[in-house]
Parts: C-alpha cells; structure tokens; sequence
C-alpha cells in the first residue's frame, strides 16, 4: 500500500504542486517566526548579560522634593558626594559611577529635534583618573569639562552635522541655549544603539539641570573581583537614603532578560496567530486538492477494492499519500522558514533597531513543530477526502459514470451550517448588545459563525453567483454565461476555494472598518475641536517656560495662544482635574460648545465645568463653590459656563489669572496657537523662532495631529494587512489548483467549444471570468461577515471612545474587491493558458 | 462511377480537397495518413466517408473541416482555402461556415437542450432566426424536452440536440465524427434518418466518417479510404452494397 501512495504522489506532482506550497508557506512561517524569536532572545540575552557583567549593584534614587507627603519631601534628591565616598569606601567595591539624567534634545540647523522625542536623553561626564569615562569611547575631541560644552553621541552629530567646535542648541528643561560641541563619542547604551541621542554635560551643569547642584540620580557599583554582589547589596542598603532603590547586576540583567522575553513571546504570538490563519486557508486548499485526486482516481481505487483491498487499506493509502506530501513541503518549508529569520533579522535592522549580533538559533522545538504542523495539517486535511476514497464502492471500477456527491450529504452539510451560523450570528448580536461585557461571546460567536459559513458556502454560491449571471453575459457573452454556469459546477470545491479567500477578507474588513471607525472618532475629538491652527508640545515631559508663552503672546503673527495647564483642585472634598487657558483667546483656540452660561465670564474669575461633571455634582451656572487650590488656599468660585464634554478641556476650566498664583512652578505641556492667516510653512518657522529653535517643542498642525494620535491605528492596519497577504497568496494557490482542475476536467468539453468557434481568447476570458466569479464571492461572503464583526466589536468598545459612529470605509471595501478580482485573474493565468492551448483533436477523442 | 445523380449534377461544390497529404513524423518514422486526396463533397449531398482503421477516414474530415492542419495540397470550404488561414479565421469559418457533430460530448453538461442548440449563435454573438430554429425543432421532435439538461436525456435524444445544433446556424456544410457510434442501432437509425431528411428537405450539406455499413447507407454518396488514399466510391449505397465492398477490401488487405 505504501508504493502505491508513493507512486500516486509521484503521478500526480505538478497537481500536488500547490498543495506542498501552501503547506510549505504555513510551515516557513512557523519555523521562521520560532527561529526568529530564539535567535533574537538569545542574542539579548547574552547582551543584557554583558550590560550587567561588570555591574556589581546599581543605585536609583527617587526625586522626591515634590512628594505630597512633607516627610519625604525632606529626603535628600539624590546621591551626594559624601554617600558615594561612603559606597566607594565599601569593603569590595572597586569603583562607582555616579551618574544623573534626563530629557535632553538636540536641535539640526532648523532649530527641529534630532531623532524621536521619548529617546533623547543627557547625561553627565564622569571622569576618573585617568580622565576617562569607562563608558563612552571618544572618536574625536574630549569630554565636557565645564559649563557651556557638550558632547554628543557619534550618530546624532553626523545627523546634525556637527564637528567638534560648532555651537549647538540643545533643551534639557524648557529653554534652548547654545553649546560647545567638545567631543563625539560612541557608547554600548541600549538606548543609543536603537537609534536615540545623548547628550553629555559635565557633571555640574548635568546635575543642576536634572537634579541639584552636588546630587546624583543614579550610581553603579563595579566589585572586586572574588566579591558577592548580595554581599555589597547589604552593606549598600545600610548607607542609602529611604528613596533609594539597590539592586545588584545580576538581578537587572534577569530583570532585563525577562522583560525582552515577555516582549518577544508577544511578538511571537502574533507571528504565531498570523501563521495560523494562513495554515487555516491552507487546510481547505489541501482538503480540496485529495478531493479532486481521490474523485479522479475513483475507477483506480474502485478497482483495487475489487481485487481485495479493505476500506481501511484505501484510505490509509490516501492518508499515506497526505503524510508524504507532508513531509516533503516541511523539510522545504523548514528550510524557507531559516530564509525568512534571517531576511527578518537584517529587515528590522534596515529600520533602525540595532539587533545584537549572534548566532542563528535552531531549536528542537522549532524543528518538531515545523514538521508536527506540516505533517499532521496534510494529513488533517486529507482525511475527509480519504474517507470518501473508502467509501467508493467496487462496483464503480466497471461503471463509466463518476460517484456524484448525493443531494443528502449537501443537506445534512447545510442543516450543520445553517445552526451553526444562526447560533453564531445570534452569539455575536447578544453580544454586541452587552456591551463591553461582550467581547468574549462576540468572539465565540464570530468563531461559530465563520465555520458555519464555510459550511454554507457551497449552498450560498448558487443564488450569490446567479445574481451576477445577468451582468456576466451582458457584458462578456458566452463567455460569460459559461464561466457563471461553471463557477457553480461543483459547488463544494468552488466552496472550498472561496472559503480561503472568504476567511482572509473577513479579517482585513473587521480590521479595516474598525480602524478607520476608530481613528476617525478620535480624529472628531481632536482636531474637529481644534479652532487653533497648531498644537506645540514639549519633548520629555518638560514644562514650557512661562517666558515662551510670553514670547508666542508677543509674536505679530500669532493672534490667538492658549496654554493647557494643569490645576488641582478640591471642591468640597473630592479632587477634580483642572484646566488654566488664556480666557480672552480659548474660544479662538477650541471649539468649546456652551450649553448655558457663557465662557466670557471666564474672564471675569468665573470658572467652566463640563456637563457630565455638572450633570453627576448637580451644579448649574450660578453656582458657588468652594475651591482650595493646590497650595492649600482657598477660594469660592462662581460657576459662569457648562460645556459639552471636551477630550481638549478638564472637567473644570479656569483663566491662568485665576490659577497663576496658586500654582508658582506653572507646568505647560501643550499651547494652542492661532496665527495670521492660517497654517503655512513660514508661520510655522516664526514659532520656531519665537520659541528660540527650541528642539524640545513639537509643532504640529492639523495634519500631524492627526496623525499623533491616530497614525498609530494606520501603521497597525498596514502590518496587519502585510501579514494577512500570507492568507491572500494562499487562497491564490487555491483558486489555481481549482482552475487547474477544472480545465483538466473539461478537456473534452473545451476541446468541442473550440471544435464548433469558440476561439482561444474566448477559451482564455472564461478561465478568467470564472476564476474571477469564484474570488470576488468569496470575498463578497468576506467582506459581509467582516464588517458584521466590526460592527458587533465597535458596539462593545463604543462606551469608551466618545463620537464613536461605524464608518464603512467604502474605497477600501471596493479596494479589496478589486484586488480579490486581480486575484482571480492572476490566478486563472496558467490555467486559462493550457485550456486555450489544448489539442482539441486529442480533446474531442473519446477515451 | 460516370453516372451522376441528375439532380445533382449542376450544383456547386461545398468542400473540396485537392491532392490532401498529412504526414506525421520525419525520415524513417514518416508516417503518411493521407496520401494526396482529392475529393469533391457536393452542396446538397450526403457522403458518407468509410474505411478500416487508420485508413486515415477521420483525418481527411479533420482536414477539411478546418480541425487540423495538413501537410500539403489544398484544402477548401466554399470558396475559402483553409491552408493560407490562421487559427483565429479557422475558428470563425468553424463557428459561422461548420456544423459538427461528435461521436461523444457534443453537449455542455451545464447548458439546456435549447441553449445548447444556440451555442454557436451565443459564441458568435447572434440572434438565432427563430423561424429557422421552430423549424429544426420540429424536426427534431423534442420540443418538449428543449429545457432539460443532457444528463437528463437519452444517448440518442443526446445526439439529435447535437444535430439540431450543428443546423442550427444555417452552415454550409455539416461534418460527423462517428455520430452514431455511441448509440444502440434503434437510436442511431433515428439520428441517420433524421440527418438525411436536413438533406433532403433543407438542403443541407453533409459528410459524415463511420465504420458502420448500415449508417453509410442513409448517405447518397459512399467512398472508400484505405491506406490513406480514396480506393472506392459508391452511390445510392444499401448496408449490404457498401459491407461487400468492405469485406472485399478486407480480404484483398489480407491477401496482399
């Protein structure tokens, strides 16, 4: 039995072609995404295990001069010198290196930041002895000696096009100033590899601009060679300060390692999910091709019952068959799926992330589980036809006429799918009309449903594919006609082809209707409320300087700036957040709908409150509250305005008038800016001037905005759409192995077309209208149940995200038809070529 | 041989070959299935083509039907010489000029009787004349069963729609491929029988290739190939007229 299935697959490989393709994908991308993640894991480990070698213990200390409890606020900010004497002094302790740290960015010659905003660090330069910093290898010039020097890491100067000598603007707080670039360095910092900058200072100017003058954040201990590190740990803790946070080398670097194996395990599972799907998809591709082998081979097994072999001996034979077939695409995919690691690895370098170097990981799990997949996925897939081979009985060797599938099989198929979409359909409506609650039935219900409608497909395509019939022969002819009437020829592998690209498309609309509905409620409640025409921000957390307000105040082209500052406030014992705007300008700055009252009583020292506060606290304009501000004052306020809900304003909203004097250390993240004749380029480069080119603010307009918040919900679809093209190019596979079929079955009937004028572009449309009909009904069934989804999760997350409404992102949704047509063209490329190039004398003859 | 029926005596010629030869292979593996054919098929005239396997029967109909190529000579249908045409202008003369009828799969599975029998008309993108098609149909006798599919017909029915097809398009000449050799002999008398009335009450041209001496009889005209070469001709055959003269070509193959 087994030569038999080894000579079948043998007989059969440009047919089996397909199927060890889709198999050999799915196993690429399993492999791949294993491999991948191992060698990634591997290699930071043994970095973060290198980043720690020669750390013995290392030092945080919390700055808290601004805790809220006054006991804390006495503990000193930071390390000073005497401590870390003291820590130097320890018995086996070789050195410390104290160091302090922050935001500090770095302006190119237009006065805009070098490199992204959360990785723009500075730090001090600490010198020993010798005059060295063991952490920074300097390539040209020196370290910064005293105030006014800098120096920058070799990446960031090449960026900025700085030598050492320029004069170069950095913001480490809120104010830019100009330094002397003494020195280019390179360093081992994580953050600096994965593209960041850093800045050094001397130690002075570093720890008066991050800490205060004489204290340090942070120190790390080097031991003597022999010497515990729990050992210094305990001797450490007995020095620090209770704000202080030791912990020895080898804890971190275990910290560290975890913390990129959680990161990698979740990458890992989303490669995984991805590869799942696209073996998903396949299983109907291989389940479809043993169908057409087995119902090809029907006389052939027929006969072999006849002469005595069992059931069993013929299925296992097909089965045999599958696990050959199986085998042969693992070891193929195996060895694509290394490909794909290492094309990975050097792809997220071209990004920008620095991977450290090592050697590629081929773990025994990736290898059992390429083959676990390969194997035992084909043979899955092949059981079902196998069965059906089983069941072919002898008989059928001496009869001419093919085992037709019985009406009763389709009817016990479409009962099974019909339950099983109802339940699902009602799953997923319960569902959505639970609400947040319902997310994990919707997720039940969608699974049921899309089995179901598999289920149903081969039932579905007769009344989905005679609606289009009219159109396919008003517009092609006969051609037509004959690709609508043999689309529905044999409605199970038509199923099964549009399944794979149905499954697909179910994922990229849920996905894409969802998107687009999302960012497009966060886009309402951000720049639909924006009257102003730019947005500045400041980089690292810092405040704006009460200075630059002034300075955008007095710009001749700015006519309207708000600042966004934060108030704390108590009113009658509940904390409520609060807001300090420029009162004669917000209104030229947002779009603050008033629903009584009028927010020129903020002017007046009257206060705004957000109707959904006002609502819950009972408050209506008129009244007086008690307010005690954040230094304790207090005051009673009058309320002047209430507003619709606002994601730009605080529940309270009041004038910097109002809130200056209680807040003395003013923090100003974000300023709304309306300038003289809208948005332009020169507007924009007057800010940057007005503000002193400061690198640490942002200014972004409408257009960025935007894409602040909701670019990120793009960048996810696009990934997820590349990823999904795995699924797209095997359903490819699938409709060409079904065409391919086809046209081998109907050689005869091709051959007679051509015999009585059809001519071979004929012959060719109705490969392609065919393959075309098959792709977009899958896709229709797709996008349908796809966007049923994203409705039913859209209801659920509806609550949080305010303005939400289900926007049905059409251009896509007929972007993704179209491309399901291509699909179907470029599938039907080969097949319509061998239908068009058949022999029809040899087609015509009788067997 | 000299006597040619008077009726047909004045009309035009339908399809013609002249010196046909097809030759397959090269040197010493030449095979030749036809060895300088000439032959007139007569509008209006039903010829029946006979011969042993491999005398090369079927070739010169797939030559002269503008099925497959040939090697040299000529080849006409009406007035048209098929050698200087490409396979595009040989599938429009197929479609617009050529009635076929196939020993088996002359139907497609998926379409009706009728929309069978209009098939050439929708590849060509005609309107079929609907009094011509009323006509064909009641000739055929199935006017009944024009909505079935051909799984839902017998063999012989089977055939009938493919020979209403075939006239369907008003060609000018209709060629068969063994029509009858798939069906029962009662069947078949009914196809013949119904091939010769399109002849003789329509007009119609036709040549048919079958092995069989009762199906060459229904036919006006019968000639003989043997080796790839015309040995015989006869006219007004009867069944047992065209299986003597087979049973002499048989014996003098024998005895040669």
């Amino acid at each position: 039995m087994f030569r038999t299935a080894l000579r079948n697959v043998l007989a059969h490989k440009a047919r089996l072609l397909m199927t060890v393709l889709a198999v050999l994908l799915g196993v690429a991308f399993v492999s791949g995404t294993l491999v991948f993640t191992d060698t990634l894991g591997n290699a930071f480990h043994k970095q973060s295990a290198k980043n720690y070698d020669d750390v013995a213990v290392s030092i945080d200390v919390f700055d808290t001069s601004h805790s809220d409890d006054p006991e804390e606020r006495k503990l000193p900010s930071g390390l000073d010198d005497k401590t870390l004497d003291k820590l130097g002094a320890l018995d086996g302790v070789a050195s410390v290196t104290p160091r302090v740290t922050g935001f500090a960015g770095v302006a190119d010659a237009n006065g805009k930041l070098i490199g992204t905003e959360w990785a723009t660090n500075g730090g001090n330069f600490q010198p020993g002895e010798d005059g060295k910093d063991r952490d920074y290898t300097f390539t040209d010039g020196t370290g910064p000696a005293r105030a006014g020097q800098i120096a920058l890491d070799k990446a960031t100067a090449a960026k900025g096009g700085y030598e050492v000598g320029d004069r170069v603007r950095v913001a480490a707080d809120g104010t830019a100033r100009e330094y002397t670039l003494a020195g280019i360095f390179t360093t081992e910092d994580g953050e600096v590899n994965a593209g960041g900058t850093l800045t050094l200072f001397d130690t002075a100017t570093a720890q008066k601009l991050y800490r205060e003058p004489g204290l340090f954040g942070t120190a790390t201990l080097s031991a003597d060679a022999g010497a515990s590190q729990e050992k210094i740990l305990r001797e450490t803790e007995k020095i620090l300060p209770a704000n202080a946070e030791a912990e020895t080398g080898q804890e971190l670097a275990a910290k560290q390692a975890k913390a990129i194996e959680t990161q990698l395990s979740s990458l890992n599972q989303m490669l995984l999910a991805f590869a799942a799907i696209a073996l998903f998809v396949g299983v109907f591709l291989i389940s479809n091709t043993f169908t057409m082998l087995v119902a090809q081979r029907t006389k052939e097994l027929a006969l072999m019952r006849a002469v005595g072999a069992s059931r069993r001996q013929v299925k296992r034979s097909v089965l045999i068959e599958a696990a050959v077939v199986g085998v042969f695409a693992s070891v193929a995919g195996f060895a694509g799926g290394i490909g794909l690691a290492v094309a990975l690895r050097s792809a997220m370098g071209l990004t920008g992330a620095k991977i450290p170097a090592g050697p590629l990981v081929v773990s025994p799990t990736a290898v059992g589980a390429a083959f676990a997949v390969g194997v035992l996925i084909t043979v899955f897939a092949a059981w079902l036809p196998a069965r059906r081979a089983a069941k072919i009985p002898p008989v059928a060797a001496m009869s001419s006429v093919h085992a037709v599938a019985t009406t009763k099989s389709l009817v016990v198929r479409n009962s099974i799918g019909g339950i099983l979409t109802l339940l699902g359909a009602g799953a997923i409506v319960a569902g959505a009309a639970a609400g947040s609650d319902g997310r994990i039935m919707i997720g039940a219900g969608a699974f049921l449903a899309m089995v179901g409608i598999i289920i149903l497909i081969p039932l579905l395509s007769r009344p989905v594919i005679a609606l289009v019939r009219p159109l396919l022969i008003g517009v092609f002819g006969v051609s037509g006609k004959l690709a609508g009437l043999n689309a529905v020829r044999n409605p199970r592998r038509t199923g099964a082809t549009a399944s794979a690209l149905a499954i697909g498309l179910t994922l990229v609309t849920g996905l894409s209707v969802l998107g687009v509905t999302i960012g497009q409620a966060v886009d309402k409640a951000t720049t639909a409320n924006i009257k102003a025409d730019y947005l500045l921000t400041m980089a690292g957390a810092e405040s704006f300087s009460p200075e630059s307000l002034r300075a955008l105040e007095k710009a001749s082209v700015v006519t309207a700036v708000s600042p966004q500052q934060p108030v704390s406030l108590t009113i009658k014992d509940d904390w409520v957040a609060g807001s300090a705007v420029t009162a004669i300008d917000i209104d030229q700055v947002l779009n603050i709908k008033t629903v009584s009252g009028s927010t020129k009583t903020l002017a007046e020292g009257g206060i705004a409150v957000a109707e959904k506060t006002a609502e819950s606290k009972k408050w209506k304009v008129g009244d007086t509250l008690p307010v005690t501000f954040d230094d304790g004052k207090k005051a009673d306020l009058r309320i002047g305005a209430i507003y619709e809900d606002n994601e730009l304003l605080s529940p309270v909203t009041m004038s910097t008038e109002l809130a200056g004097p209680h807040e003395p250390e003013a923090y100003i993240r974000d300023m709304l800016v309306k300038t003289e004749g809208g948005a332009s380029d020169a507007n924009e480069q007057a800010l940057v001037d007005a503000l002193g080119k400061n690198p640490a603010v942002t200014i972004m307009d409408h257009d960025a905005i935007r894409n602040a918040y909701s670019g990120f919900i793009n960048t996810a679809l696009y990934i997820m759409y590349g990823l999904l093209a795995m699924a797209l190019i095997i359903a490819v596979l699938g409709v060409v192995n079904t065409l391919a079929m086809s046209v081998f079955e109907r050689q005869q009937e091709i051959g007679m077309l051509r015999a009585i004028g059809l001519d071979r572009t004929k012959v060719k449309r109705t490969i392609r209208l065919e393959a075309v009909v098959i792709s977009v009904f899958g896709a229709v069934v797709g996008v349908a149940l796809g966007t049923f989804l994203a409705w039913a999760i859209g209801e659920t997350i509806k609550s949080s995200i305010p303005g939400y409404a289900l926007v049905l992102p059409w251009d896509r949704i007929a972007l993704f038809l179209v491309l399901a047509g291509l699909v179907g063209v470029l599938a039907a490329l080969w097949p319509a070529r061998s239908a068009a190039k058949l022999n029809m004398l040899t087609a015509i003859k009788t067997e | 041989m000299t006597t040619t029926p008077l009726a047909y005596q004045a009309t035009a010629v339908a399809a013609r070959a002249t010196d046909l030869s097809k030759v397959y292979g090269q040197g010493e593996t030449q095979v030749v299935a036809l060895d300088r054919v000439s032959v007139d098929f007569r509008q209006g005239e039903f010829t029946a083509i006979m011969g042993p396997s491999g005398s090369g029967k079927s070739t010169l109909m797939h030559c002269v039907a503008g099925l497959d190529s040939f090697s040299s000579g000529s080849a006409r249908i009406g007035d048209t010489e098929l050698s200087t045409l490409k396979d595009k202008q040989l599938t429009k003369l197929r479609r617009d000029k050529i009635g076929f009828i196939f020993q088996a799969f002359n139907l497609l599975p998926t379409l009706t009787a009728l929309e069978n029998i209009t098939l050439p008309m929708d590849i060509a993108g005609r309107k079929p004349d609907q009094q011509w098609l009323n006509r064909i149909i009641d000739l055929i006798g199935l006017s009944g069963r024009l909505g079935h599919r051909p799984t839902q017909l017998s063999g012989g029915q089977q055939q009938r729609v493919a020979v209403a097809r075939a006239l369907a398009s008003q060609p000018e000449i209709i060629f068969g491929d063994e029509p009858t050799g798939n069906l029962d002999s009662r069947s078949g008398a009914e196809v013949l029988g119904f091939l010769r009335n399109s002849v003789r009450e329509l007009g119609q041209t036709v040549v048919m290739v079958t092995h069989d001496p009762a199906a060459a009889s229904y036919a006006d005209r019968v000639i003989f190939l043997a080796d790839g070469r015309i040995v015989d001709e006869m006219l007004d055959p009867t069944a047992d007229g065209v299986l003597d003269r087979m049973k002499a070509f048989d014996a003098k193959g024998r005895t040669s």
